[in-house]
């Protein structure tokens, strides 16, 4: 996947790769040629005593270590221009992915892991790009160039570089390969830890209620043992990893000279050349660390490059309809038909056969206790899911047959989780309509009972709104999220459970002023409390995923057991009467 | 400034990867302790709000990105305190210092030897020119005569020998070789004891944390965001791990190595060792320019990616919402707006910061072409051996990799002591009031819990409960009703002994509570709190946690009793279930019905239950309540709750106003006496006003 990745991303900037390929061999060969003008300067100049030769060399010199700095800063530029937009890339990629995702989708991968995937999965992937750009593209040029200068010096010397380098290799290789798994296990003691912590902070009143400060730092402390045992058997293995490498570099260095010496003395060899051939080997050496240690770093963006893959394989099943069915007309009739829905997965169905239909200027209600499938129902109507059988049509047409624009259009939901956006109250009560005008967004917190603690503070609209809407109590939250359908003017008002954090006055008051804003169009509110439904036209009862019975509030109390039981639950039997 | 050295930085690397590991991973875990940390932060009024800080990790910035170190309030004083913890291993430390000196000698000295060897062989080289019989003095004297004056001085002050001189040639390479074996075994001995040493320290730290977090006041918790309790006990603690491990070991040998070569250098040729240091300002001020520079665009990245990934965030978490009202292209469109600021921020760092590593070395090739041209100059001149300058340039190399080092291990260290300090004043806060256990509970406990007179304020001056005195008689069950911060819930949290009373006491079962342990207080009273909160674990053994020695019988029969069962059954794991973090395989409704199940199962002679059921449906409430009351028969219980038939049972209702009983009585008495009770009855159970309700909702329910 990781490849399939680079690939498929790096592709519009294929020219930028070659630039940096490019000025990478430039900058390497200016580097490798450094040390040659340096033997040339021991060898033509110091040898014969030439100074006028030393100052000409020592300008070349200057000219190339100049040329390095340029191309190495060319190499950067285009590489760092090609993996940030890679990353930007990929990133659009996975946004318009999920963007493109049903509820469905979405709850089957989850929110968090959607959001570590496209910032974090997404960000290491991009940080591989460009160390490998700056790098490790780097490390073979370098090896080959070495290999070619340190022969062109001396060939029957080379045989060092072929014995050092593979050593080299199999020492890095066989600590990395051994830590690598060794680090994981401590990244899992260092979570384990912090979760034990974490527990403890969070719960701490339950477990000092239950007397269990000496067995959480009992848990903390084989824990922590554990996490000690990890640490030092890495340490021990990582402190070894420098002394080693160290100790290579330099009987490379020894054996250059003694091998090295033998050949000079001979006359085979300059000395300057073996001087020369001594810093190639050390850079062809460092080059392969580097490209080892770099390569680390495939492993977990592999990983990240995969679980991108997964979002991105996955194709999403709700489509908008090829050919759309423009409605005759858009009143905001509702209408299941013998609707059956069921999770991935699961078992049983949450929804069986479901039938029923909502007119304009109606209030249908539905009621159950948790798990009966009430929000999984008005998730249906803004085709959030699609159903397993049997049909939802708005206005006569099944809702898989309309633009989404059609739908959103008529269809306005205030779900059971109030979730609002950062930025201002203003901002999140446009969401559903950017052209609302002042009057519009302080007419819909009227009549969400909101205006009060909006208006209270001197920033009103302009209020800031954390993410989520974290700042603001639940119940306020609550009618913000309320107003914002408010805004839209929709045909169809969807209420899931969006009382339950007010207060019983409040949740009266709203609704009064709720029933003369929605005169014409079809409410449907999914609600606990029986207060908040008993003025309803309709009300189903929910159990198990089954209309189990239907009617008004007086006609249920008398023929249905189960919503008995609910009013029953909630209410003395003098306030039943 | 991490990696602006050359290829040799490799010991840098190795831990700078190490630490990336460790980063990634721990991403998930800062993610969530984020998010507590904004659910407690919530600010009851949002004017206030300031975008929230994005937290840079690794892999924003990479090798060359730094991090913005956090400051140390008073930087000595901690450190010294950090460097304290090393103390009990005194010898170790005064050993592993031992160790890096010989390393760092041998390693400083050594390439003055191989330059010997290098000597050696140039000399035995020149020697080899030489006409048979001539001695080095005629030969120069020779070159003289022909007008090669420098060669000449050159050939006379050097060691020639006719051919390579190989046992002098051996015996240094070998002495060479043992140097280097020497330093490696002391710098491989160090690290070994060196890490042993760490991890004893942070060990003992983390349990001195873990120790100190029993030790607190609750007071201590609620008055502090608990996000930031938590990144003190975790990430600070890591922190200072790596500070310790990383900087402190690096930052004695860097800086050894750095005098060790100054001072070599300036044996060698102390001309040639000003033209090094020439570099070593040039270098300062390179990499301050580009460095600030770079900082500044990554603090832009840094803003950016934070934008961006809170736009990710939010657009996932509220992806239902985006779906119904249809804004999808809107959030495509400032997705991608943000993503192409992303990119310009992020190229714009990562070019600046990538520049820092070329610039540097160009630096460093000046001093070597330096070096290099007046080196060989000198060499030719013969005032200087051939050897000495390869040796010369080998320290001019290795100069600029430990000076690297030193920058970023500052930058370590400097955030090693900031999250030392943090930890520390978690250490220093003040303890719960030392227990002075005199009493005991008589064998079999009533539960007569009575108040008398009690006082109790959070904050000083501004008393919440005053003189507060009542009785509750054994195995009767107290309700507290009373609107939003009237002191219900600090109430039942001083019969726990959670808070230290101002003044009065409190008595259960005639012994104060101030003469008992808080372990055999706490364990007689069993409390379900209005926050469902559930380790991560089975659902099994989060009931057990009410008591470690309960059978699987009474756990099972505490289960079915608070119709945990019920749900149990129908999840594919059972009570193999394993609660995860998010707590998204069981509804808030069922959370609560485990934490009563787990207070059942501890069987207290007191129970408290604090909105025990206010999560859970009202038909499942009211199978509990049978439950609750067959549970409740013999034990005193106090019960907070909002609904009414749980209250309307109740013995004795306490109705709380600012701290104070107003009311006491049943509810007939209560409502008899069209009080507060009366009010509040009438506010929360029927609507705020009876005429505006009869006119409106003209339905049975609220007649």
């Amino acid at each position: 996947m990781l490849v399939k990745l680079i690939r498929q991303y790096s592709r519009p900037y294929l020219p930028y790769i070659l630039a940096v390929l490019l000025f990478q061999l430039a900058s390497t060969i200016a580097t490798l040629y450094l040390p040659s003008l340096n033997a040339k300067i021991i060898d033509e100049g110091v040898a014969h005593g030439d100074t006028d030769y030393i100052w000409r060399t020592g300008a070349i010199m200057l000219a190339v270590a100049l040329a390095q700095i340029l191309t190495a800063i060319a190499a950067v530029y285009f590489g760092a221009k090609t993996a940030m937009a890679f990353g930007r890339d990929l990133r659009r990629s996975v946004f318009r992915k999920v963007s493109s995702f049903s509820a469905k989708e979405v709850n089957r991968f989850g929110a968090p892991t959607l959001i570590t995937r496209g910032t974090n999965d997404v960000q290491q992937v991009q940080m591989l790009m460009l160390m490998g750009l700056n790098f490790m593209v780097s490390t073979p040029i370098m090896c080959i160039g070495g290999i070619i200068m340190a022969v062109r010096e001396d060939l029957s010397l080379s045989w060092l570089v072929w014995v050092s380098v593979p050593v080299l290799v199999a020492v890095v290789g066989y600590l990395v390969v051994r830590l690598m798994p060794l680090f994981r296990s401590m990244q899992e003691k260092i979570d384990g830890i912090n979760g034990v912590l974490r527990e403890q902070i969070i719960g701490i009143r339950v477990v000092r209620a239950f007397v269990r400060e000496p067995y959480e730092a009992k848990r903390f402390g084989s824990a922590n043992q554990d996490l000690t045992n990890v640490s030092v058997k890495i340490g021990n293995l990582f402190v070894l990893m420098f002394p080693a490498i160290g100790m290579i570099l330099h009987l490379s260095t020894a054996a250059v000279l003694w091998f090295g010496g033998q050949r000079v003395d001979s006359g085979d060899m300059q000395v300057g050349a073996l001087t020369a051939f001594l810093q190639y080997l050390l850079q062809i050496l460092i080059a392969v660390m580097m490209g080892t240690f770099m390569a680390m770093m495939i492993p977990r963006a592999s990983v990240c490059a995969d679980r991108i893959g997964e979002v991105l394989d996955v194709e999403p099943t709700i489509h908008d309809p090829e050919s759309p069915v423009v409605p005759a007309q858009r009143r905001g009739h509702v209408e299941f038909r013998d609707v059956t829905f069921k999770y991935p997965g699961a078992e049983e169905p949450v929804l069986s056969n479901i039938s029923f239909s909502a007119e304009p200027g109606q209030t249908l209600a539905i009621i159950g206790s948790t798990g009966a499938g009430k929000s999984t129902l008005v998730s249906l109507l803004p085709r959030l899911h699609d159903v397993a059988s049997g049909q939802v049509l708005l206005d006569g047409v099944p809702v898989t047959e309309l633009d989404r624009q059609e739908i959103t259009k008529r269809v306005a939901a205030v779900p059971q989780k109030p979730y609002l956006f950062s930025g201002t109250i203003e901002h999140n009560l446009r969401f559903g309509k950017t052209d609302a005008t002042d009057e519009e967004l302080w007419e819909a917190l009227e009549t969400a009972q909101a205006k009060g603690f909006v208006a209270e503070k001197s920033a009103g609209l302009n209020r800031r709104i954390a993410q989520g809407g974290t700042n603001v109590s639940g119940g306020q939250r609550q009618r913000l999220c309320i107003a914002r359908a408010l805004v839209t003017k929709p045909k169809v008002y969807v209420f899931d459970d969006s009382f339950s954090a007010l207060d019983v006055a409040t949740d009266a008051r709203l609704r009064r002023a709720l029933k003369e804003k929605t005169r014409d169009a079809t409410v449907i509110i999914v609600a606990q409390r029986v207060s908040t439904i008993a003025d309803a036209d309709q009300i189903l009862v929910l159990d198990n995923g089954r209309i189990v019975d239907r009617g008004t509030h007086q006609e249920l109390l008398e023929t249905s057991p189960t919503y008995q039981e609910i009013v029953e639950s909630q209410l003395t039997p003098e306030e039943v009467a | 400034m991490s990696g602006q050295t050359d290829g040799h930085n490799e010991q840098k690397r190795g831990w700078a990867a190490r630490a990336e590991a460790v980063k990634a991973a721990k991403l998930d875990a800062a993610k969530v302790s984020a998010a507590d940390e904004a659910a407690l932060t919530s600010l009851p009024d949002g004017e206030d709000l300031e975008e929230e800080e994005y937290r840079p990790t690794e892999a924003d910035g990479g090798m060359f990105g730094q991090m913005p170190a956090k400051k140390a309030k008073a930087f000595g004083p901690s450190a010294k305190r950090l460097m304290g913890l090393l103390k009990p291993e005194g010898p170790g430390v005064v050993l592993v210092i031992g160790l890096v000196v010989v390393s760092v000698v041998l390693n400083v000295i050594a390439p003055k030897v191989l330059g010997s060897a290098m000597d050696v062989i140039f000399g035995g080289i020149i020697g080899k020119q030489l006409p048979a019989g001539v001695t080095k003095e005629q030969f120069a004297e020779g070159l003289r005569q022909q007008g090669q004056d420098n060669f000449a001085d050159m050939v006379g002050k050097m060691d020639l020998s006719n051919g390579i001189d190989f046992p002098k040639l051996t015996f240094l390479i070998s002495i060479v070789l043992l140097m280097y074996f020497v330093a490696n075994i002391f710098l491989w001995a160090q690290g070994y004891i060196l890490n042993r040493i760490v991890m004893k320290v942070i060990n003992r730290l983390r349990n001195d944390v873990q120790t100190k977090l029993n030790h607190l006041p609750l007071n201590y918790f609620d008055t502090r965001q608990r996000g930031d309790i938590l990144s003190r006990v975790t990430n600070d603690v890591d922190n200072v791990q790596q500070g310790l491990q990383q900087a402190f070991a690096q930052l004695v040998s860097s800086v050894l190595t750095v005098l060790g070569i100054i001072v070599m250098m300036f044996i060698v040729s102390w001309e040639l060792a000003l033209i090094a240091l020439i570099a070593l300002p040039l270098s300062g001020i390179v990499a301050g320019v580009i460095g600030s520079k770079s900082q500044k665009l990554f603090a832009a990245q840094w803003k950016n990616t934070g934008a961006l990934n809170g736009q990710i965030e939010e657009s996932f978490s509220g992806h239902d919402l985006v779906k119904v009202f249809g804004r999808d292209a809107d959030m495509l469109e400032r997705f991608d707006e943000r993503n192409e600021e992303l990119y310009r921020a992020s190229f714009g760092a990562q070019f600046v910061s990538g520049v820092i590593f070329p610039a540097m070395n160009f630096v460093s090739y000046l001093s070597y072409v330096g070096i290099a041209v007046v080196g060989g100059l000198r060499v030719a001149s013969g005032s200087m051996s051939l050897g000495d300058a390869t040796a010369f340039i080998q320290y001019s190399r290795e100069f600029t990799q430990p000076l690297g080092q030193i920058a970023g291990m500052a930058n370590m260290l400097q955030s090693g002591v900031a999250s030392a300090e943090r930890v520390f004043e978690f250490l220093d806060a003040d303890e719960e009031v030392r227990e002075n256990a005199t009493g005991h509970l008589p064998a079999r406990t009533d539960g007569h819990v009575e108040f008398k007179h009690v006082s109790f304020s959070y904050v000083k001056d501004r008393p919440l409960i005053e003189d507060l005195s009542f009785s509750a008689e054994p195995g009767h069950t107290v309700a507290i009703v009373g609107p939003t911060g009237a002191g219900k819930t600090t109430l039942v949290n001083l019969v726990m002994r959670f808070y230290e009373l101002d003044a009065g006491r409190i008595t259960l079962d005639g012994v104060d509570i101030m003469d008992l342990s808080r372990s055999e207080l706490r364990s007689k009273v069993g409390m379900v709190l209005q926050d469902a909160w559930l380790f991560g674990g089975t659902i099994y053994d989060n009931i057990r946690y009410g008591n470690l020695d309960a059978t699987e019988e009474q756990i099972m029969a505490a289960a079915k009793a608070t119709y945990v069962d019920r749900f149990v059954r129908a999840l594919p794991d059972g009570y193999q279930t394993v609660i995860d973090e998010e707590g998204n395989n069981v509804s808030a409704g069922e959370k609560q019905l485990i934490t009563i199940a787990r207070a059942f199962v501890s069987d207290p002679s007191l129970l408290i239950l604090d909105e025990a059921t206010s999560s859970v449906d009202t038909r499942t409430e009211l199978l509990l309540q049978k439950a609750m009351a067959a549970l409740r028969t013999d034990r005193t219980s106090f019960v907070i709750a909002h609904r009414l038939s749980t209250i309307r049972d109740a013995d004795t209702i306490l109705v709380m106003e600012e701290g104070k009983i107003v009311e006491q009585g049943n509810h007939t008495e209560l409502l008899a006496l069209e009080g507060a009770y009366y009010r509040l009855y009438r506010s929360q159970f029927a609507g705020e006003d009876a005429e505006e309700v009869a006119v409106d909702d003209s339905t049975a329910v609220h007649t």
